[in-house]
């Protein structure tokens, strides 16, 4: 059992909860089932804090943080549903679109897929920017998946869960800013990469059809992200150690 | 490359005791940091530069042998390299040419500079000569714009130029090796 935190007052749009010190912002929503959109996040995995969608307004200032790394304190008057952060998201959503090649139609997650599901939860129905469309190659080198640079949105959900849950490290991101791309090892192809176990964490837990089995066809690729929830559970809880205690 | 950094390039080149394993011997200078930096992994971006310094560039083994001294994955250690702009990946001309773009050398006609450079020795900004003679690089500012337009040449610091003086310059630098 988790120690009781202090407990504090906290707000989402008017409502008062009740928030515990030293959880964040969005963990406190999901806990009291208030909803927060999100994308990076994943319970289980450490915070990243990169896609933005999970912004929230707190009172003060009006300043706009993630819900996912802003710690809870007392009398928070936290904002979730204002026209400004609605259209927040949507330019988000928009940006992720257009920077991408993101076509629902001929995607092997079509129907499973976050960023699906986001756009249509925001009300994203168009891009207002340029796609930039660029030529990024698939690599279908592994035996068993295949990960298309097309679909992928740096939420680096892969790179994390290969760390720290897999212990293997096989990815991560390269260069920067526009040109940021997630690779494997030293920006080998997936298939010649030695660390790689197989296990298929990352695959379980991208949010869109860029990493998915081999053969899947447009629509048949389901994730499990929610597996990792319980994996760290069970870790945490120690539930692969002997019982006896000589683990 | 510092002069002294390339001293002891040359020293551990000729050396012939205590050849590296690997067979190159500068390979022990970037041992020796290691050692100094008692292999802790946050000091990656440091054991890079000296690498970096040792080398001219960083090469896929260069960052593997990294990688392996400091028990980091390799996808890690590749990601911080490709960060970082200073980290350069492909082995650098016998001489090097940067020309300042920042707003004072281009208000004074750096672009003219560059493309003067890029013409005569017909080297895209950024990339290295076929010959390997001449790397063409630009900088946003080098802090000094009293002097603009700045162009570091060979590391040292040429004041008020223009294509024509540059291109003089550099020539004397890239004939001079014969």
């Amino acid at each position: 059992m988790r120690e009781r935190q202090p407990a504090v007052n906290v707000s989402f749009d008017g409502v008062e909860y009740e928030g515990l010190l030293g959880e964040s912002v969005l963990e406190c929503a999901r806990r009291n089932g208030v909803a927060i959109p999100s994308l990076c996040f994943l319970e289980g995995l450490t915070v990243w804090g990169g896609c933005r969608i999970c912004v929230v307004e707190v009172a003060e200032g009006h300043r706009l943080r993630p819900a996912c790394a802003t710690q809870v304190a007392a009398d928070m008057e936290i904002k979730i549903e204002t026209p400004r952060l609605r259209a927040y998201r949507k330019s988000v959503l928009e940006l992720l679109f257009a920077e991408g090649n993101h076509v629902c139609a001929v995607c092997v997650s079509n129907g499973n897929c976050e960023l699906q599901d986001m756009a249509v939860h925001c009300g994203m129905d168009h891009v207002r920017y340029d796609y930039q469309s660029p030529a990024r190659e698939v690599d279908a080198s592994h035996p068993k998946y295949v990960f298309d640079p097309n679909r992928c949105i740096l939420c680096t959900r892969c790179v994390r869960v290969c760390d720290e849950i897999e212990g293997a490290h096989v990815w991560d991101i390269r260069h920067r800013g526009q040109q940021a791309e997630l690779i494997t090892e030293m920006n080998k192809p997936w298939g010649e990469s030695l660390s790689c176990t197989w296990c298929g964490k990352c695959v379980a837990v991208c949010p869109t059809g860029s990493l998915a089995y081999q053969g899947s066809a447009i629509g048949e690729m389901e994730h499990d992200p929610v597996m990792i929830k319980r994996l760290a559970v069970a870790r945490n809880r120690g539930e692969w150690l002997d019982p006896k205690g000589v683990s | 490359m510092s002069d002294t950094t390339t001293r002891r390039v040359v020293e551990a080149s000729n050396r012939q005791q205590g050849d590296h394993p690997s067979g190159d011997n500068r390979f022990e200078l970037v041992d020796k940091h290691l050692k100094r930096a008692r292999y802790e992994q946050d000091q990656l971006i440091e054991t890079l530069h000296v690498a970096q310094d040792v080398f001219g560039y960083l090469s896929e083994d260069i960052l593997i042998y990294v990688a392996r001294a400091l028990r980091l994955p390799p996808s890690m250690v590749y990601g911080v390299a490709t960060f970082y702009h200073l980290f350069t990946f492909e082995p650098p001309g016998d001489h090097s040419c940067t020309v300042c773009t920042g707003t004072a050398c281009f208000v004074k006609g750096a672009d003219a500079i560059v493309q003067g450079v890029s013409d005569a020795y017909s080297v895209p900004t950024g990339e290295t000569s076929a010959d390997g003679s001449l790397t063409l690089k630009t900088a946003r500012c080098l802090g000094s714009c009293g002097l603009a337009p700045v162009v570091v040449l060979d590391g040292s610091v040429l004041s008020h130029q223009n294509a024509e003086s540059t291109l003089e310059l550099v020539g004397t630098a890239v004939g001079g090796e014969g």
